[in-house]
């Protein structure tokens, strides 16, 4: 190792970024393929994993799927400035919804995920709608306590099935349909949030993350924008829900359980904030890895939190970031003049 | 009824100092703050029951030995990600996992596992029977609040700690390190916690989920007494406590868990920074 007191490092975006990011006429497949590599190879390796694995893992991939939505829907929140501890909030109302539409009404499975998509992003805005004028830590406590006094609520009331929970409701009619529909629904999410968020209309919910009075200040009311920021992210949750509901034929308090809010966040975390696609990536990582970790009874938590401190410590930035500096970007020590 | 929500107040407001300490100081929200309150015991009981401490000498020694653990976790791993406050949140939560989990696949579960109490013996107050132990928990809350603030203004070392809580910009400027200072009172934080491991768990056995009840507890307490506010925690202490207590009594015990969250989210919604909590109205909403 040469002495690098008089070095520094260097990072610049390899040429082959600066051309395929400002020409749209592509000149060659190589840039095509720089491009199209990175998107395209997750979509085809997940779903050729998804079908041909045996039917354990296909269980595996549906709540990896189920987390990452979770992930994706509360990196896009926390970059609309709301920071969530309670993503179980949002898919527990899914869920519950969904559940209660097959069981009380006997409403096909058909119609309970859209209902229970919309009714539920509808209900958790108008629940947290009070409370949106908070801020940080502040409004993530809330969105903290809401999931555990809704299942203490449902415990002690005895509404909706109370402890037990409501059980037989209708499930899909086979694993491939349910695989198909959450791998779909996955894609979907991730990549019109990415496309959303890039646009002229998402770019205001990035500004008031950044700075919500000079957003104010410009004549845009951040509370509209908000609400709308949440309706969104908790839709997608409350898919979610619903989605587990009919896949587990079940709904009941666990669908509240802090596991729900720790996971997204947890995955963001090691993922990389901010990315969208980084939140995926982690859930991808961290959900199998549970799995696997199965064999070793209670020590299988043991190794999960070993694994979340060290990759939080080591890589503070997240996996994506990471990555993403490998393959877009070359670095060289430059001396210092 | 007023002698036992005076108690659940004390036994509170002790779970919540320790919390309160690292985060109104450093900042750092120590969710691993349950994990240590459970290993402190579990340390004691190892000295009392395998090394043939006597008893005094194993709870000093389980407090400084958790200080240190408490200092080094700051060292090694909180330094590194200070101020990214969701990667703070997740690397003290881990460690609390493998603190409890590995508690647990050890296996350590059952009725023996309990410390003995400093005096046995109960007396009568206002008609109802309490342990002595239970008094002194009220005792040792009034002292530990005592030498906390005697600390935090008197002794150069406490001020710096309140120098860095209020700016720590300027504070550095002074001379003061803000990550010794920062570590000291993690240490503290988690050595005040094995202090109410010692007093608290004589009352019933040693369990791993306590943990997270007492992480959730000591949470609470702060976030309604506003966090970093050592008089709010006594004033939230007691709010709680005593709601608690009446809930129990009068409705039915698996209401009371209830009741707390309400009060927390009531708060939240009227007050963010809590009932004593500095004046941060642009900070907490806008």
């Amino acid at each position: 190792m040469k002495n690098r007191e008089n070095y520094r490092k260097e990072r610049i975006d390899r040429c082959i970024k600066a051309r395929s990011d400002d020409i749209y006429a592509l000149s060659s497949y190589k840039e095509m393929w720089y491009l199209i590599f990175p998107r395209v190879v997750p979509i085809i390796g997940i779903a050729i994993l998804a079908y041909f694995l045996p039917l354990y893992w296909k269980k595996v991939v549906i709540t990896t799927c189920i987390v990452a939505m979770l992930a994706v829907s509360w990196d896009f929140l926390s970059s609309c400035g709301l920071l969530s501890l309670g993503q179980a909030l949002f898919f527990g109302i899914g869920s519950y919804t969904a559940g209660c539409l097959n069981h009380y009404f006997h409403v096909p499975i058909y119609l309970t995920i859209p209902i229970a998509t919309i009714c539920g992003g509808f209900i958790s805005t108008i629940l947290l709608l009070p409370v949106i004028r908070l801020r940080g830590i502040y409004f993530a406590m809330v969105t903290l306590i809401l999931p555990l006094m809704l299942a203490r609520g449902i415990e002690a009331t005895h509404i909706f099935g109370g402890n037990e929970g409501i059980t037989g409701l209708s499930p899909f009619p086979n694993v491939w349909v349910e695989l198909t529909f959450i791998i779909a629904g996955m894609w979907a999410a991730l990549f019109a949030l990415r496309r959303f968020i890039s646009s002229d209309y998402g770019l205001i919910f990035v500004s008031i993350r950044d700075n919500d009075r000079a957003t104010m200040a410009s004549g845009i009311n951040i509370y509209s924008f908000k609400a709308q920021a949440l309706f969104i992210g908790s839709s997608i949750c409350a898919f979610c829900g619903a989605f587990m509901t009919h896949s587990y034929m079940f709904t009941g308090i666990p669908v509240f359980t802090m596991e729900f809010s720790i996971l997204p966040i947890a995955a963001s975390a090691i993922g990389g904030i901010g990315t969208l696609a980084g939140p995926l990536l982690g859930a991808f990582i961290l959900v199998p890895l549970s799995e696997i970790l199965r064999e070793f009874g209670t020590l299988r938590v043991v190794f999960y939190g070993l694994v979340l401190v060290v990759c939080v410590v080591a890589l503070p930035e997240g996996i994506f970031h990471y990555l993403s500096r490998k393959y877009n970007e070359m670095e060289r020590w430059v001396r210092l003049e | 009824m007023f002698v036992y929500g005076l108690i659940n107040s004390a036994v509170l407001a002790l779970m919540a100092l320790g919390f309160n300490l690292t985060f109104g100081i450093s900042g750092v929200a120590n969710f691993a703050y349950g994990a240590i309150y459970v290993v402190g015991g579990f340390i004691t009981w190892v000295f009392i029951n395998h090394l043939n401490l006597p008893y005094a000498v194993s709870a000093i020694l389980t407090i400084v030995i958790i200080g240190i653990f408490g200092a080094l976790v700051y060292r090694f791993i909180i330094k590194r990600i200070r101020g990214l406050v969701i990667s703070e949140v997740i690397a003290t939560f881990g460690i609390s996992i493998i603190l409890l989990e590995l508690l647990r696949f050890i296996g350590l579960i059952g009725f023996k596992y309990s410390l003995p109490v400093f005096i046995d013996g109960s007396v009568e107050i206002l008609g109802v029977y309490v342990d002595i132990q239970r008094l002194f928990i009220i005792g040792l809350v009034i002292l530990v609040i005592i030498s906390l603030y005697v600390f935090t203004h008197h002794t150069k070392t406490g001020l710096a700690f309140r120098g860095i809580a209020q700016e720590e910009h300027t504070s550095l400027s002074l001379g003061i390190n803000p990550d010794r200072i920062a570590s000291l009172s993690m240490g503290m934080g988690s050595a005040l916690g094995a202090f109410a491991a010692i007093v608290i768990l004589p009352l019933g056995t040693i369990t791993v989920d306590s943990g997270y009840d007492v992480l959730i507890n000591a949470l609470s307490v702060c976030i309604v007494g506003g966090l970093g506010s050592t008089f709010g925690v006594i004033i939230a202490s007691f709010i709680i406590g005593y709601a608690q207590t009446i809930t129990a009594m009068y409705l039915a015990p698996h209401w009371t868990m209830i009741v707390s969250l309400f009060a927390i989210l009531v708060i939240l919604v009227i007050k963010p920074s809590g009932l004593l909590g500095h004046q941060k109205e642009l900070e907490e909403r806008v």
